[in-house]
């Protein structure tokens, strides 16, 4: 039920939370995704299908707390039923090393289609969620994700 | 509904004050427009719940000087709307005249002056007297003691007694509840070995366990006061784990949650609250964004900005109570409740003028004996300053550039980096600089001063990280505090400008040269938030470097140039 979709790297990605301002880990410069590579990751599944705002609630914090392992909870509303349900999910971030994050296959006997994981962030970046209807609709929703080096509040 | 009176009860005692029309800053002196203890205490009551609230006291048992930013910019929406005010632009709104002492107690402009001549504020005995009187005025039962929280943290005895001291004290203020944000960085462990003994609710609606995603506090507990039902939901520094060392509470998440808060409003107006109280450590700008989308909370109180405002600020149906620090007021509400809704709110801004106040005779002797093991280290007194030493300030505060200049002689430093706390107190020129002094601006319980190199990139990048933290329009992406306090390099700041591209022309002051990226400085600090930092703690940093120096005099800072406020 929970499949990576592109077996995400696991080097050591940096920017990690509270990095920069105390101890100095100086991280090597790392390729990262943009917003390019996760429209491409999406038209290799769906090619240039239109894609509607809604149904989707893409729950994550506006602000990490440990970019290491950010919660994700995502809900599609939707009857689940045998003539209308949630088929697939997918969610992607486009500022870590590779778009991919998690998928998610559902079916009428789910009942409910909602998922949450954890998932890390290297970076200050947008997570993408897709979402994809029995009868082939496609949903979309974006949320910003403020990775910050901490530190100073207060 | 609430009644469209004017909120302004600035004090109440405006009125009655003779306003020190025309005296320049040196004749104030002789205006000696001195507030008494029932000056102070004066209110017109209403309904049958009065709610009082204190936040942000920092630890400080004792009265002090504490003076309110002259620089405090907003952005985005709240662009010079209060509290984004500061001195005349302050007392303007506020209907505040200058020279009173209202002006000494909420803005900064001829802070010495009006220091010498009105004293020191806060004092928990001076709080305990406003509070019992009210109690005695009131009815116990009437009487609801609130705390915002950043309680047990800021002092060198709080520190000690891991925060027994002020536990203590707000018990036999006979507080009813509180939330939390520094109180956290005593430890998990010690949060909730206090918690379940104190005598008083600890609320926070907005922490989870990572694990089970399940409540770590009560979110809310309800009061019968006055014949209504009080309902206090607890909303902790929603930021606390990004701010402060996330391993000292390593299972616990934090954020905002509106939508947890929504329902707790809910099934708070379900159980039958007449008045539903937020009780929060967000932040002024935070909780007025959240009073536009959480709907159905009659008053928000505010913290962890430091905001003092005698004024209330409405947002639609709701209206929020900035309260300041430091114990220098505590906030009076009294509230009609009529048909199960709240019908009127009636405030007032309770300035605690130390001179003015007789101290409890029972919180001053507990406040003695809690700091009688320490009483010795506390006086002893390091230097002196011939330079006013004040904290807050968007950018720098003089007691900060102490603490940079500390770490750059005594670190071997050519870069200094200190967190842009709001908190700890005020020295006047003539001062003496003694450990409760240097402890008051830095007991926190990962004090290590750090010694590092870091490129002119990373020193950037921090500047950038942190400005955001401040200045991003969204106040939900906001966390609160300061701009980190730079020694040995300046740096000009638009603060309009999105992350990244606010800050420029680092310079090495020491050169005058432009900082460069791939470059590696030596650069020193303290209260990283990582496990593990090495170095002395930064009491000791400063201490030696005041005893050496003997007299502290410090030049304005001029390195940060500031543009698009």
């Amino acid at each position: 039920m929970n499949k990576g979709l592109s077996g995400l790297s696991r080097r050591d990605a940096v920017r990690a939370a509270a990095l920069a301002f105390a101890v100095g880990a100086i991280s090597p410069r790392l390729a990262f995704a943009d917003e390019k590579a996760v429209a491409a990751e999406i038209k290799k599944l769906y090619g240039d299908k239109k894609m509607a705002e809604g149904k989707i609630k893409l729950d994550v914090p506006e602000i990490a707390e440990n970019g290491l392992v950010v919660p994700v909870n995502v809900e599609i509303e939707s009857p689940m039923t045998e003539a209308d349900y949630v088929k697939a999910v997918h969610v992607f971030a486009d500022g870590n090393p590779q778009p991919g994050i998690v998928s998610y296959q559902f079916t009428p006997a789910c009942g409910k289609a909602s998922a949450a994981t954890r998932m890390r962030l290297a970076q200050t970046q947008d997570v993408i969620c897709i979402a994809e209807m029995s009868n082939g609709d496609l949903y979309s929703a974006k949320a910003n994700v403020k990775v910050t080096i901490g530190g100073c509040g207060g | 509904m609430i009644s469209r009176r004017e909120f302004l009860q600035a004090t109440a005692v405006a009125g009655a004050l003779t306003v020190s029309g025309g005296l320049g800053p040196l004749g104030r002196a002789a205006a000696q427009q001195r507030l008494s203890q029932a000056d102070i205490l004066r209110f017109d009551p209403l309904g049958t719940v009065t709610i009082l609230y204190l936040a942000d006291i920092h630890a400080q048992l004792m009265p002090l000087h504490f003076r309110e930013p002259s620089v405090n910019l907003g952005v985005g929406e709240v662009k010079g709307l209060p509290p984004h005010l500061t001195d005349a632009a302050f007392r303007d709104h506020f209907k505040v005249a200058a020279g009173t002492p209202d002006a000494f107690a909420l803005t900064s402009d001829d802070f010495v002056q009006l220091a010498r001549n009105y004293g020191r504020m806060g004092g928990l005995d001076r709080v305990a007297t406003l509070v019992k009187a009210i109690r005695a005025e009131r009815g116990d039962d009437k009487v609801l003691l609130l705390d915002g929280g950043d309680t047990w943290q800021g002092s060198w005895s709080a520190l000690k007694t891991k925060g027994q001291d002020m536990v203590d004290a707000m018990s036999a203020l006979k507080l009813d509840a509180m939330t939390s944000h520094w109180e956290f960085t005593l430890g998990a462990d010690r949060v909730k070995e206090i918690v379940e003994a104190a005598p008083f609710a600890f609320l926070a609606q907005n922490i989870r366990d990572k694990e089970w995603n399940e409540p770590v506090f009560p979110p809310r507990k309800v009061f019968e006061r006055g014949g209504a039902k009080v309902a206090v939901i607890g909303q902790a520094l929603p930021r606390t784990a990004v701010a402060n060392p996330r391993w000292m509470f390593p299972d616990w998440e934090f954020g905002i949650r509106e939508e947890e808060l929504q329902k707790q409003v809910e099934e708070a107006r379900a159980e039958g609250a007449g008045v539903v109280v937020l009780l929060s450590h967000d932040g002024f700008d935070v909780d007025r964004k959240l009073a536009s989308r959480v709907k159905g909370i009659d008053i928000i109180l505010t913290a962890h900005t430091h905001d003092a405002m005698p004024g209330l600020v409405r947002v639609g149906d709701t209206v929020l109570v900035a309260t300041g620090s430091h114990g220098k007021f505590l906030s009076r509400l009294d509230i009609a409740v009529k048909d199960g809704k709240v019908s009127d709110i009636r405030f007032k801004l309770m300035p605690v003028f130390a001179d003015a106040i007789t101290p409890d005779a029972e919180m001053a002797a507990l406040i003695s004996k809690a700091r009688e093991p320490f009483a010795a280290d506390l006086a002893r007194e390091i230097g002196r300053t011939d330079s006013l030493l004040y904290r807050r300030g968007n950018f720098n505060g003089t007691f900060d550039d102490l603490i940079c200049a500390a770490m750059m002689e005594q670190r071997d430093a050519e870069i200094t980096l200190s967190p842009g706390f709001r908190w700890g107190g005020t020295l006047l020129p003539d001062d003496p600089i003694t450990w409760e002094a240097i402890t008051n601006a830095t007991a926190i319980t990962y004090p290590n001063c750090y010694r590092m190199e870091m490129t002119g990139q990373q020193l950037k990048d921090v500047l950038e990280d942190v400005a955001d933290n401040i200045f991003h329009p969204d106040p939900y992406f906001q966390g609160g505090g300061d701009m980190v306090r730079v020694g040995g390099m300046g740096y000009a700041i638009d603060i309009a400008r999105p992350m990244g591209s606010r800050i420029s022309e680092l310079t090495h002051l020491k050169t005058g040269q432009p900082i460069e990226a791939g470059k590696r400085y030596v650069v020193s600090g303290w209260a990283s938030v990582n496990e593990g930092t090495q170095g002395p703690p930064i009491w000791d940093v400063v201490r030696d470097h005041v005893a050496k120096a003997k007299t502290i005099f410090l030049k304005p800072n001029t390195a940060v140039k500031v543009s698009g406020a």
